[in-house]
């Protein structure tokens, strides 16, 4: 039976065996041992046709709640922002949808060039000297953030703000198993939410490789990271910054960081149930030979035209193997094209803007609820996530939900030792209207 | 080519956002003046057009699978189907938070729960993960499995070691690696395969895993896999398959039948989810019983009621990889192809590809030098040495850039001097074979006739060949 999938008719495949001189396709697979073969069982799966196909999958999409019945204030490192079609239409070209890594750099241009320009814009928004083109995720960009500060200070004690995004702090949770590293605690300030200086300053009695903050942090406070640097000394300072911030925030290499990384999702592209994600990793130029992942350089060709190709390859695994800085290889090129694309469009100054009208928003938002005697539980600076005091989370949560509103379980908060609070996250996505409805329903709750 | 920056012009915009429909207060009464930002970070100023135009002028310098025959090996470059994209964005997908909730999230862990069967069961094994990003996340999950496995049996700082072959990909050492393995290389034989002798005596109490890409890199199937896995087990170690390989033997054989008791998928690869350059990718794990316990949290669940679920209830798992639950845009799609193909499809998947590279294997074996002569697998290895005077593996390849075909991939596996890697796939007509298979020995006829030919192309693409060594030293990395 034909597939639309695969080309080859009867007479090809027999003009093909005559070529090869194979009675059977069969024959070909004498390399697998018989007795692998008599083991084998079929999935036993019927082919359906594209038809059945996308009727089965609209029908499993409609199992998930129906996104135009509720509204989102979910946030907690996955964004519920406007998406500009643009982009979307941008990474539906299958020259850059469907190639592979760029390593016939002549007939990647497209490829390279936009790494390049990713690597730019994120120097830019974080205040760094130097960022590849991409990690897996923000959670996994700050496990290389801790790898890359192990190999340059030699140490294998962290200082990890417990403000830092639960989910992300379980990942480094598996590497600090894995790789036998010592996390020491750093507590949060009840009343700002901010993180405890006087906690760090004693944690940095002990050698550190490293202190690990993120800022805005999980509850959506902004940290002050002046100072921080001081205090740590020759441990590395790493930030986990949210980059949608940075248009309006001072980037984190003003104050000394000589890592953040960020979770770009928020930049241009939508939940997708968490994945895939965006993560960026930027760095000091001075650490450059131990940083992780692919970076796109500039050139000229033969007859001197300007062009990209991949460089520092000697770090990567594909060259140094065992003693690479990384083991990473395909990575989320198509989403830092995206981010690329997204953050052209928005502009110099339209990021600026897109910070402050979340903040706008979300302040507003907090005031009717403040007003409304619901109290927020932190009074530190906050840009567009606030946690709100709530005695039973759960069942006010539930109550939410039940009247058409998204918002994070309490478990996740809990996770930062905070249970009597919910956290809201509020996009310029959110009409007034909208976020007087949420006050009501609090009140009600 | 101009970066977006160097067109950029003060003023323009791509894109506007609503005015403030709340009342405002000026910002620095918001967040204290201190952590704001003085100097707007510098990116472009562009109108909407400007930019559309840009991207759509590099994607112009770019190759895809769409414009012609792929052949890079070891990356499995089919056809990525339309349907796949718009499935993925299906808004109850595409909008769903991952963490609104098992009730609000049924479809989502439905298919996740359905995929990961079907891929648990086309590997033939106990339990499957969902999470890594990546094969290469997928091999860090592996190793740190076989940790938790030494550790639960007190044995983890007696069994150090981890073995693969010379002919392995550069990830799965330096996976093995980054879980606090060392890593020994076992060398191939003389038929490209893991050679016996030498292998058995790098076995023994020190190990803790092997790890092998079957077939292996040179596409040849593992003959002795079984005695190879039951080497290791003897030993007290745990074998891993590197499934990058998989589309060679779907229909025909399973790694649970090998013998491996961990496997990684690249669904990026074999199940049809598109490369993007690079990324994003996908690699689930799948494992033997005696495993299950350690995967990653959480697991896709089906409950007894017959709803869907995520169980994070796990005492012994290694952890968590990512912040979510992996990447579900490309299990969708991969979610998708697999139905489209059903099980017989699958098989014919392999068949084809197999097909496919004997048949170059055949029709190119008196032009180039074929190392390991033998019936190949999904692919086929020859070595570029000797084929032209004067030129290497690398110009051979630039050159074919001027026949509009993307080169095969060339310099692996490392042990084969001037290694050209060719994968062809299912997805490729008998006409673009053979045009293939023409342009390679017309460009080893014109080179033995000229060899600046060669040694001068690419002659016809966007920039002609570019300094790599200008580009290490003076590292401009940024606009
Ligand atoms: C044989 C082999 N193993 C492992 C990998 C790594 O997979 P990934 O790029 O998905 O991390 C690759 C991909 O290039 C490969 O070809």
């Amino acid at each position: 039976m034909m597939h639309e999938f695969i080309p080859a008719t009867d007479a090809d495949r027999q003009a093909m065996l005559d070529a090869i001189g194979a009675a059977s396709i069969e024959e070909l697979f004498v390399g697998i041992p018989d007795e692998i073969k008599a083991r084998f069982e079929s999935l036993d799966l019927p082919a359906l046709t594209e038809l059945e196909t996308r009727q089965q999958l609209q029908a499993l999409a409609s199992e998930n709640a129906n996104p135009d019945q509720y509204v989102s204030f979910m946030g907690g490192g996955l964004y519920d922002h406007d998406v500009p079609s643009a982009v979307g239409h941008m990474l539906m070209r299958q020259e850059f949808l469907t190639c592979y890594t760029p390593y016939q750099a002549e007939l990647s241009q497209g490829t390279l060039t936009w790494m390049f320009e990713f690597q730019s814009m994120v120097c830019e928004l974080t205040g760094m000297e130097v960022a590849n083109s991409s990690m897996y995720d923000g959670a996994s960009a700050l496990a290389e953030a801790l790898l890359m500060a192990e190999r340059v200070t030699k140490k294998k004690r962290f200082a990890i703000a417990k403000s830092i995004n639960p989910a992300h702090r379980q990942v480094l949770n598996t590497f600090q198993w894995a790789r036998e590293y010592e996390f020491i605690e750093i507590p949060f300030d009840p009343q700002t939410g901010q993180l405890d200086r006087a906690a760090v300053k004693q944690a940095a009695q002990e050698s550190l490789a490293g202190l690990i903050v993120q800022s805005p942090n999980f509850t959506g406070v902004i940290e002050e990271l002046s100072g921080l640097k001081d205090m740590i000394g020759d441990a590395f300072l790493v930030v986990s910054a949210n980059p949608m911030s940075l248009g309006l925030l001072a980037p984190p290499g003003q104050f000394g960081a000589d890592i953040v990384v960020c979770e770009g999702q928020a930049l241009g592209h939508a939940p997708n149930f968490g994945g895939p994600m965006l993560g960026m990793f930027a760095t000091q130029k001075q650490y450059i030979r131990q940083m992780p992942g692919r970076l796109a350089g500039q050139t000229v060709d033969k007859e001197g035209k300007t062009g990209y190709v991949m460089t520092l390859q000697a770090r990567e695994q594909h060259i140094r193997r065992a003693k690479a800085t990384s083991n990473i290889c395909t990575n989320q090129a198509l989403l830092a094209l995206g981010t690329t694309i997204y953050l052209s469009l928005i502009g110099k100054h339209g990021l600026r803007q897109q910070g402050e009208l979340n903040a706008q928003k979300a302040h507003y938002l907090s005031r009717e609820l403040n007003a409304a005697g619901i109290e927020t539980k932190f009074n530190g600076p906050f840009l567009n996530e606030f946690v709100i005091q709530v005695s039973d989370p759960q069942a006010t949560k539930e109550k939410l939900v039940s009247k058409g509103f998204l918002v994070l379980g309490a478990d996740t908060l809990q996770l930062c030792g905070i249970d009597d609070g919910l956290l809201l996250t509020v996009t310029e996505k959110r009409t007034r209207a909208e976020l007087d409805q949420l006050v009501s329903a609090l009140k009600e709750a | 080519m101009s970066t977006i920056f160097e067109k950029s012009v003060p003023g323009r915009i791509g894109y506007r956002l609503p005015e403030a429909d709340v009342p405002t207060e000026p910002i620095e009464s918001l967040i204290p003046d201190a952590l704001l930002r003085k100097e707007a970070p510098n990116l472009p100023e562009s109108s909407q057009i400007e930019v559309v135009r840009h991207y759509t002028k590099l994607s112009k310098m770019n190759y895809g699978v769409e414009d012609g025959f792929y052949p890079l090996g070891s990356c499995t470059m089919k056809y990525n189907p339309k349907i796949n994209e718009d499935m993925a964005r299906l808004a109850g997908f595409a909008d769903a938070h991952a963490w609104q909730g098992e009730e609000l999230s049924q479809g989502s862990l439905h298919l996740m729960y359905d995929l990961g069967e079907m891929l648990r069961q086309t590997a033939g094994m106990d339990a499957i993960t969902l999470q890594p990003a990546a094969g290469s996340q997928g091999e860090m999950v592996g190793m740190m499995l076989i940790r938790k496995a030494l550790e639960k049996r007190g044995e983890l700082g007696k069994r150090t070691k981890i073995i693969l072959p010379d002919s392995a990909h550069g990830t799965n050492p330096a996976s093995a690696m980054i879980c606090g393995f060392e890593v020994m290389e076992t060398k191939s034989n003389k038929n490209g395969k893991v050679d016996l002798e030498a292998f058995r005596a790098n076995v023994d109490d020190t190990v803790a895993g092997f790890m092998l890409t079957n077939p292996n890199t040179l596409g040849l199937f593992e003959e002795d896999i079984l005695e190879i896995t039951q080497i290791i087990h003897d030993a007290g170690g745990y074998c891993y398959m590197d499934g990058a390989n998989l589309n060679a033997i779907l229909g025909h054989a399973r790694p649970g039948d090998m013998g491996f008791d961990i496997v990684h998928y690249n669904l990026h690869k074999t199940f049809s989810t598109p490369h993007g350059g690079g990324g994003p990718g996908s690699g689930p794990v799948s494992v033997v019983a005696e495993l299950a316990p350690y995967l990653p949290v959480p697991v896709a669940v089906k409950h007894d009621d017959g709803t869907y679920g995520l169980d994070f209830d796990r005492p012994d798992s290694i952890g968590k990889m990512q912040a979510f639950h992996g990447s579900f845009g490309m299990l969708i799609r991969a979610y998708t192809y697999i139905r489209m193909l059903g099980s017989d499809g699958l098989k014919s998947v392999s068949d084809h590809a197999v097909l496919h590279a004997n048949y170059i294997k055949e029709r190119l074996k008196d032009t180039f030098n074929l190392p390991y002569d033998e019936t190949c697998m999904h692919e086929v290895v020859f070595s570029g040495r000797g084929a032209v005077e004067g030129a290497h593996m690398t110009d051979i390849a630039k050159r074919l850039l001027d026949y509009g075909i993307h080169p095969s991939s060339i310099y692996f596996p490392l042990i084969v001097p001037e290694a050209m890697m060719i994968e062809p796939t299912e997805t490729v007509s008998k006409e673009e074979l053979d045009e293939f298979i023409d342009a390679l020995k017309a460009i080893v006829k014109e080179g033995k006739q000229d060899v600046n030919v060669l040694l001068e192309a690419p002659h016809t693409t966007p920039v002609r060949r570019l300094d790599d060594v200008k580009a290490a030293k003076e590292l401009i990395l940024r606009a």
